[in-house]
């Protein structure tokens, strides 16, 4: 086998396993915006929000400790303790939990009715607010995070590759379990909006708000719900991108890749974000290993958002997404 | 009382077709003029016109290009960002081309290049609608800021990938360079701006205008009317990268002097001139002056506030502010959708009456 094939394999693969993490934070979006017709711009920063907590609260740090240095002239910094990834996980998903309550009650609450447009501009301070926020509780400098994923390339398919084409292919363990954790968490959300009563109300909301409510459902408490699944969807990200290239500014940037995955596979589908994602991180990788070298490199910055743009010029509402209707 | 309709009438077409039709809205706005160009000039150093006036003016150019493409047409853009490095590129090559020519025809032919490249960037606003638009036109963000980067040709072949202004000057006077004045980048940018937001005014209220509002409004109902939504969104897409690009260039060429194209003309930048059209009122000339002031004076006030009045760190200020600019995007949305603009036609309002009760 040629030696560029071999190559090109491993850069599919390696495009496959980045395509899943981008999957991750698209899913977040899907999710709200079928539920409650906001295109949630802040997903990314949830998911930077939601790693800085972990983190802080894994490291014990005081809280807006900047803050309280700078406004009292005292110099604290760490509690001093240090507490279990697992138990971190949970306390954040409270936060997370808490964040979806307020965001709705404060923000979205008195948005109900406005054109998409305004909502969306919202989600963009909320962003913007977010981040401010995230700062200044745990401080803006790169941290690390672990919580014990394994790291690495894969000895098991170095080996077996090695055996077969003569060449290893380097695949991160923390991809593969990111793959795995991302098929776990697409099959419990599915299982979640078929087979539980919570979840047929949210499909329900999504149908049809009016129609939702007049049968007893509680709007307000579906969309709590639907931004705290979200909000998890973001730590889960959060914890993915985090550990693989550290917790910092870039990880509400790299959410943006989402976007055009999103438009790929269409708003309104779960699968969408799935397929588009991985369309995205194969495109993008292999077009790189193709093509960058000869016009300079670092074509990852654009090549999502133009494939994106020239996919939807064909067609309009993405792969899977509900065919857009117009009427006067 | 004090802000009066009555008792204007007009006797001529002309004195009706008239850009500012009443008669203290016309004093208002020569009084500005005749501060803005016979009082403030004399008036300020290098820290105001570096801190407040230079950015005040350029964003306010980038504001007015925005609000014709979001607030009159409907048309989300996330690529202001992309289509300002337009205007700097055009303008530093052609400044660099023909160092004969006057830099004022460079900028205003920087505008009218982004304008072409706005064009072909909005080609796709045909086929793609909504949200779906705003995510493409992110394509033009950062493919246009890449090839900035990647293409030497652009910054001449520099070693550092920056590009530089040479200094040029306008009636003897150096307006872009090292040895420039206060005063003269000052007049030259407010030029500029005065011109933009002419033309923009009375592009608005016209025929392009209306068209633009009948495609925001519904644009299915303003094609059935007769309303070509491809000329409509072109031309809205072209006059609003013109003025974009303008702005880029002064802000290269006046205001900053050099360049790095990823760090003045990213994603930020884009997201930064759509919070003053928002904030200032979508769909109003006068909003995005006042959007532009607003969040140019917000971080000025901030910094001086708390690090120079509280001793803060400066980073932990520049979270706040962060914090402070999202949390006011929100309330402002929830509060007043139409922004600042709409607050000011409220408190006119309220002072026709004021003091009286009737």
């Amino acid at each position: 086998m040629p030696e560029q094939l071999i190559f090109a394999m491993e850069v599919f693969l390696n495009g496959l396993m980045a395509g899943v993490l981008y999957a991750l934070v698209a899913l977040g979006f899907v999710l709200i915006y079928k539920a409650s017709g906001i295109f949630n711009y802040a997903q990314g920063v949830m998911a930077l929000f939601a790693a800085l907590t972990l983190v802080g609260i894994m490291e014990g740090q005081v809280p807006f400790s900047h803050l309280i240095n700078a406004a009292l002239g005292t110099d604290i910094h760490h509690f001093g303790w240090h507490v279990p990834g697992f138990v971190a996980i949970l306390l954040t998903m409270g936060v997370m939990v808490i964040l979806a309550w307020l965001v709705q009650k404060v923000v979205f609450r008195h948005l109900v009715g406005q054109e998409p447009i305004i909502l969306f501009m919202a989600t963009i301070g909320l962003a913007y607010f977010l981040e401010g926020f995230g700062d200044l509780m745990w401080g803006s400098e790169i941290k690390t995070m672990n919580v014990g994923l394994p790291q690495g390339m894969n000895l098991a398919i170095d080996e077996v590759t090695y055996g077969i084409f003569g060449y290893g292919f380097f695949i991160d363990n923390l991809d593969i379990v990111a793959t795995v954790i991302a098929a776990l968490l697409v099959v419990a959300l599915v299982i979640f909006a078929q087979y539980t009563k919570q979840g047929r109300a949210m499909r329900a909301v999504a149908d049809d708000h009016q129609a939702a409510l007049s049968v007893g459902i509680s709007l307000n408490f579906i969309w709590v719900m639907v931004w705290s699944v979200a909000g998890f969807v973001a730590l889960v990200a959060g914890i993915m991108w985090g550990t693989k290239s550290g917790v910092q500014f870039s990880l509400s940037l790299i959410a943006l890749k989402a976007l055009p995955v999103l438009m790929l596979g269409g708003f309104t589908s779960i699968p969408g974000a799935i397929v588009g994602g991985l369309i995205i991180g194969v495109g993008e990788k292999l077009f790189e290993f193709a093509i960058g070298p000869m016009v300079g490199g670092a074509t990852e910055n654009w090549f999502a958002y133009v494939l994106a743009l020239i996919f939807l010029v064909f067609r309009p509402q993405g792969l899977f997404g509900e065919k857009i209707i117009e009427r006067v | 009382m004090f802000y009066r309709e009555a008792g204007d009438f007009k006797t001529s077409y002309d004195a009706d077709n008239q850009t500012f039709p009443i008669k203290f809205d016309r004093i208002g706005y020569y009084v500005a003029l005749l501060v803005a160009f016979l009082v403030v000039p004399f008036m300020i150093n290098d820290y105001w016109v570096n801190a407040i006036f230079l950015p005040f003016l350029i964003y306010a150019i980038a504001a007015i290009g925005l609000n014709i493409l979001v607030g009159y047409c409907g048309q989300v853009s996330l690529g202001t960002g992309g289509f300002m490095a337009v205007g700097a590129y055009a303008c530093y090559k052609l400044m660099t081309s023909f160092p004969e020519v006057n830099i004022f025809f460079h900028v205003i032919l920087a505008g009218g290049i982004t304008a072409i490249v706005g064009i072909l960037f909005g080609l796709p606003s045909l086929r793609i609608k909504g949200f779906y638009l705003a995510v493409a036109t992110l394509a033009a963000q950062f493919f246009l800021v890449w090839l900035f980067n990647r293409v030497p040709w652009f910054y001449n072949y520099s070693a550092s990938g920056q590009i530089s202004a040479p200094e040029r000057t306008l009636f003897g006077v150096p307006v872009t360079g090292a040895n420039t004045s206060a005063w003269a980048t000052y007049l030259f940018c407010l030029v500029f701006l005065v011109l933009c937001a002419l033309v923009a005014r009375n592009l608005t209220r016209g025929m392009a205008g209306r068209k633009w509002m009948a495609i925001r409004d519904m644009d299915i109902a303003a094609e059935i009317i007769g309303v070509n939504p491809l000329k409509a969104k072109m031309t809205a897409f072209g006059v609003s990268s013109f003025f974009i690009g303008i702005s880029g260039a002064l802000f290269f060429a006046v205001y900053l002097g050099a360049v790095e194209v990823g760090e003045a003309f990213g994603i930020s930048k884009s997201f930064l001139v759509l919070f003053m059209v928002i904030i200032g009122g979508l769909g109003s000339i006068f909003g995005s002056f006042a959007g532009a002031a607003f969040l140019v004076l917000l971080p000025v006030l901030l910094k001086n506030v708390l690090v120079g009045g509280l001793g803060w760190p400066t980073d932990t200020a520049a979270h706040l502010e962060f914090l402070i600019v999202g949390a006011l995007i929100v309330t402002f949305l929830i509060a007043e959708p139409h922004g600042l603009a709409q607050l000011w036609r409220v408190t006119k309002e309220k002072l026709r009456l004021w003091p009286f009760p009737h």
